[in-house]
């Protein structure tokens, strides 16, 4: 090494989780060389569907399922790819998931993973689709009320839109970044069936304030916040092995509750910091602006500030 | 009525290599998506590196036969058996994976 190198401050070896692709997350998220897959591409578990339409389909449907090790722990893991059809939820897809939960309650790791990236149910395959999801939500529910964690992690560029983002509420603990989003219906829609006055798609700033992980992390609908950093969200996964909580009827009693106050105190906000203005929290102007690691600091809905 | 939905393109070639690749695990690069293209290699007993195409734009027969015959004569695979699910590659994307499926099989 020659002395202009040694020179050289350490650059900081961050790797964007948002521009990995799924395999790739699971590779680098996952304690190294862990990841068994089951019904691998080689399997060629595609859709029924796809072809009668003219859609050429994956060998693996947009999703790997299996299990490995993080932090030496054993954890069951899906990851859906975002590039595939959005991340869209088909039937062999929905019944992958579906059987990754169902295999949760026979072998008991110690948590299920859920990597989401998708746009909900994949309208080219309709019923079967929405049946798929429902199905999941069911199966997770199964796996929690069994004791077994589970952790969705949200950081893709499309974002968890649609059943999916029912489903990740449906977890014991959500990680965002930044970049992620987590909605039901989503811009395009509600542009679609309200009207722009109503929400302008094509305003990003607008759609990630309102549904980005920072306003997520905010209100109480995700628990941690970490930068776009495959490193961050490991160590974030890492933490939430820790984070079941239990399915009963008091504590989703306690989320009702909480939910109406937020409907009763901001439910006319017609934007991300007015809400937050009503709620209470993030009074810091600068909120919508701030880093990451200050964002966490501020006080926010369920948790005092630190 | 509307018309039925355009069929996928279903093509397949084969051509003979020198080159056995022996026995290794599956290997997937690429992502269906729009200009994009998953590439699945595979061992197998024949001694030719065969290519089974399955794409979403028709008509380019020929263009995927000269692409493809140009990443065997570079490599001049035996016992390979390559699938492709393509959703409207171009041909450099389309040798891009090509090139970083085989760079996967050589690095274990």
């Amino acid at each position: 090494m020659n002395g202009m190198n040694a020179m050289k401050p350490a650059l900081p070896s961050r790797i964007s989780y948002a521009e990995c692709s799924a395999r790739e997350r699971l590779a680098r998220l996952l304690d190294a060389d862990t990841f068994h897959e089951w019904l691998p591409p080689a399997q060629r578990l595609t859709s029924p569907h796809l072809a009668q339409l003219g859609v050429p389909g994956a060998f693996d449907d947009g999703v790997a399922i299996g299990c490995a090790r993080l932090a030496g722990h054993e954890v069951f893991v899906a990851a859906q790819e975002g590039a595939f059809m959005g991340g869209g939820v088909g039937e062999v897809h929905g019944a992958k998931l579906v059987g990754l939960f169902r295999r949760a309650l026979r072998d008991r790791p110690r948590a299920v993973l859920l990597l989401a990236e998708s746009g909900g149910v994949r309208l080219h395959e309709a019923n079967a689709g929405l049946i798929a999801v429902s199905e999941v939500m069911r199966a997770l529910l199964d796996a929690r009320a069994a004791g077994i964690a589970v952790i969705v992690l949200i950081g893709g560029a499309n974002g968890c839109f649609g059943g999916m983002g029912i489903v990740a509420r449906c977890a014991d603990h959500i990680v965002m970044s930044d970049a992620g989003r987590l909605a039901m219906s989503g811009p395009e829609v509600i542009e679609a069936s309200h009207g722009v006055e109503e929400f302008d798609a094509r305003d990003r700033a607008l759609v990630w304030r309102v549904t980005g992980g920072r306003h997520r992390y905010l209100v109480g609908d995700c628990d941690q916040l970490v930068e776009d950093d495959v490193a961050a969200f490991r160590d974030a996964a890492i933490v939430a092995l820790d984070s079941h909580r239990p399915l009963t009827l008091p504590a989703l009693q306690d989320e009702h509750a909480l939910l109406q106050r937020r409907l009763h105190d901001a439910g006319d906000a017609i934007d991300a910091p007015v809400m937050w203005q009503r709620l209470g929290i993030a009074q810091d102007e600068r909120a919508p602006d701030l880093a990451v690691h200050e964002l966490r600091a501020l006080e926010r809905i369920g948790e005092p500030a630190r | 009525m509307s018309n039925p939905a355009p069929a996928l393109e279903t093509l397949s070639y084969a051509f003979p290599g020198t080159k056995p690749a022996g026995p290794f695990a599956p290997v997937l690069a690429g992502v269906v998506g729009s200009g994009n293209l998953e590439v699945l290699l595979e061992a197998s007993a024949e001694p030719v590196c065969r290519f089974d195409v399955q794409t979403s734009a028709r008509g380019f027969g020929s263009i995927w036969e000269a692409v493809l015959g140009d990443f065997q004569r570079r490599h001049d695979l035996a016992g390979v058996r390559v699938s492709i699910h393509d959703m409207g590659a171009t041909p450099a994307v389309v040798g891009l994976r090509l090139s970083q499926a085989v760079a996967q099989l050589r690095t274990p």
